[in-house]
């Protein structure tokens, strides 16, 4: 009997959900032993043809990593989602936009000015990436940025989402093995639209620190509490720490290591907008009702879309900063050096 | 368009207080704007800022939040948190690019249907004169790149 195919994609990413992947160890055989490798562009060499030539549906599991920052990346959606029964937007980039979705803080063409045309940048000639170029051979193109950086079930039908950024190794072992005992039949799949890899409840649950009802006067940067308090919560201690908000499922390792939670496992089970929960839960630890007072403590946290939108700007209900709503294109004729 | 842009406004009300002053500015046949719809809720402290965002996001173009006066809130300190949840949120939405005016804390007390009422006008009109957010219409774009460019040649 043939395998099942076994596919992973990577989109507008680091790559860090890639080697998370490898970091699962020895565990990677089993997933060599119980599946046949049709499409992994990192691990192994294939074509996109390859792909194509596939019945719909052929590959039974395809991790798709990445958010989905330009035309390609959603045309390898459409994709792989033909031709996988199974499809999950694995860590943050796939399920929430994570730090690629950052960029929808900016209209395209800052994006492309920082990238192209500012100090930091070697490129005497003022070369500008145009979508189509012609040269002697003929045309040769590549593909358009979209407006925003997209989720993938933004632009596609999404069966399971995978958060973390990176997941962390123990969570991908164990779907692995999940995936592993369906197709033995010794386990079923989980319903539809499930987060899977990750706990239902908040990286606070997990967390040891003791919490008390303690308000604060003032935020603060972690490097300016000396001594944090190695076993009393942080955010009471008035460090900014985004564990009531986010998922649970890493086991609180950011504080577990004395550094807040920056929300790398994304909203909470029932969280709408991560943001609005950050909001209320720093705003309940406000030790003041003046408002003048408040404004004072709220000034501690100097960047608060950064604070609450790390990882979650493409999946918030706003999904972009007004900015970057302008029509842009991808190579304003002032910036490409004409 | 030369119509006047008539401003879409949500306005959560407590229970207690401003929802009753409005029903006071009701039955006393005061006038104010038609444009803002109120929720009502038992307390500004159940005002989740998610409700605002929502409401935002989906296509108004401000939010009246009222509560009872300060030391006045019937589960005794919500409206403190509510504060300090709209000065929060106000911080975000200027992140966002959003003016930060688009969202107003107003305190009302059940006696006070006319100060509601004058309070609920000039937001209106404040509003009005920012012009429309219309959020809802920037994200129903198609998303792709929209300007048409110049092919470009390239010396052999
Ligand atoms: S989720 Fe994090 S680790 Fe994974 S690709 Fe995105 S940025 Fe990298
Ligand atoms: S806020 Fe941070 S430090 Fe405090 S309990 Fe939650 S995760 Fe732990
Ligand atoms: S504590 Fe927060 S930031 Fe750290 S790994 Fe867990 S979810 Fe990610
Ligand atoms: S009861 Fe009116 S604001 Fe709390």
């Amino acid at each position: 009997m043939s395998k099942p195919k076994f596919a992973m994609y990577w989109s507008g990413s680091c790559g860090g959900c890639e080697i998370a992947v490898i970091n699962i160890h020895e565990k990677i055989l089993d997933v060599d032993a119980n599946f046949d490798i049709a499409f992994w562009p990192v691990a192994m060499d294939a074509k996109v043809k390859d792909v194509e030539a596939l019945e719909d549906g052929a590959i039974l599991l395809t991790l798709w990593n990445g958010s989905i920052r330009n035309e390609e990346n959603e045309h390898m959606a459409h994709l792989l989602r033909k031709k996988s029964k199974i499809l999950v937007a694995f860590g943050s980039c796939a399920t929430e936009g994570c730090i690629p979705g950052l960029a929808n803080l900016a209209p395209l063409h800052e994006i492309f000015d920082v990238a192209f045309h500012t100090i930091s940048t070697d490129n005497p000639q003022g070369i500008h990436p145009q979508p189509v170029t012609k040269v002697p051979e003929g045309e040769i193109s590549i593909p358009l940025m979209k407006d925003r950086v997209y989720t993938l079930a933004q632009v596609v039908d999404v069966d399971y989402y995978m958060p973390g950024c990176p997941p962390e190794s123990h969570q991908i072992a164990a779907v692995i093995d999940l995936v592993i005992q369906v197709l033995q039949g010794k386990a079923e799949l989980p319903p539809k639209g499930s987060v899977i890899g990750a706990g239902g409840s908040t990286v606070c649950e997990e967390c040891p620190r003791k919490r008390g009802v303690k308000t604060i006067k003032a935020f603060h940067r972690i490097q300016e509490v000396a001594p944090v308090d190695p076993d009393i919560c942080l955010l009471e201690q008035g460090v900014p720490c985004n564990g009531p908000a986010t998922r649970s499922g890493c086991d609180a390792r950011c504080p577990n290591v004395g550094a807040q939670c920056i929300g790398c496992y994304g909203p909470a089970e029932g969280v709408i907008d991560y943001g609005a929960r950050l909001v209320t839960a720093f705003a309940s630890v406000i030790d003041a009702t003046e408002p003048e007072e408040i404004e004072r403590i709220l000034d501690g946290i100097p960047d608060p879309t950064g604070q609450f939108y790390r990882f979650n700007l493409a999946d918030s209900l706003f999904r972009a900063s007004a900015s970057s709503f302008k029509k842009n294109g991808q190579s304003p004729a002032k910036a490409s050096g004409a | 368009m030369s119509e006047q842009f008539e401003p879409v406004i949500i306005g959560f009300t407590c229970n207690w207080c401003s929802y009753r002053a409005a029903d006071l500015a009701g039955t006393a046949r005061m006038k104010y704007a038609p444009n803002v719809r109120l929720i009502r809720l038992m307390c500004s402290g159940r005002l989740d800022p998610t409700f605002v965002m929502k409401a935002l996001a989906t296509g108004a173009d401000g939010v009246l939040i009222t509560g009872c006066h300060p030391g006045e809130c019937h589960y005794v300190e919500q409206n403190y948190k509510a504060l300090r949840r709209y000065l929060l949120l106000r911080r975000v939405l200027k992140g966002m690019g959003i003016a930060p005016e688009r969202v107003k804390l107003v305190w009302a007390s059940a006696a006070e249907g006319t100060k509601l009422t004058n309070e609920i006008n000039t937001f209106v009109e404040e509003i009005r004169a920012l012009g429309p957010l219309g959020w809802n219409k920037k994200l129903a774009g198609n998303g792709h790149a929209v300007e048409e460019l110049a092919v470009e040649e390239v010396a052999a």
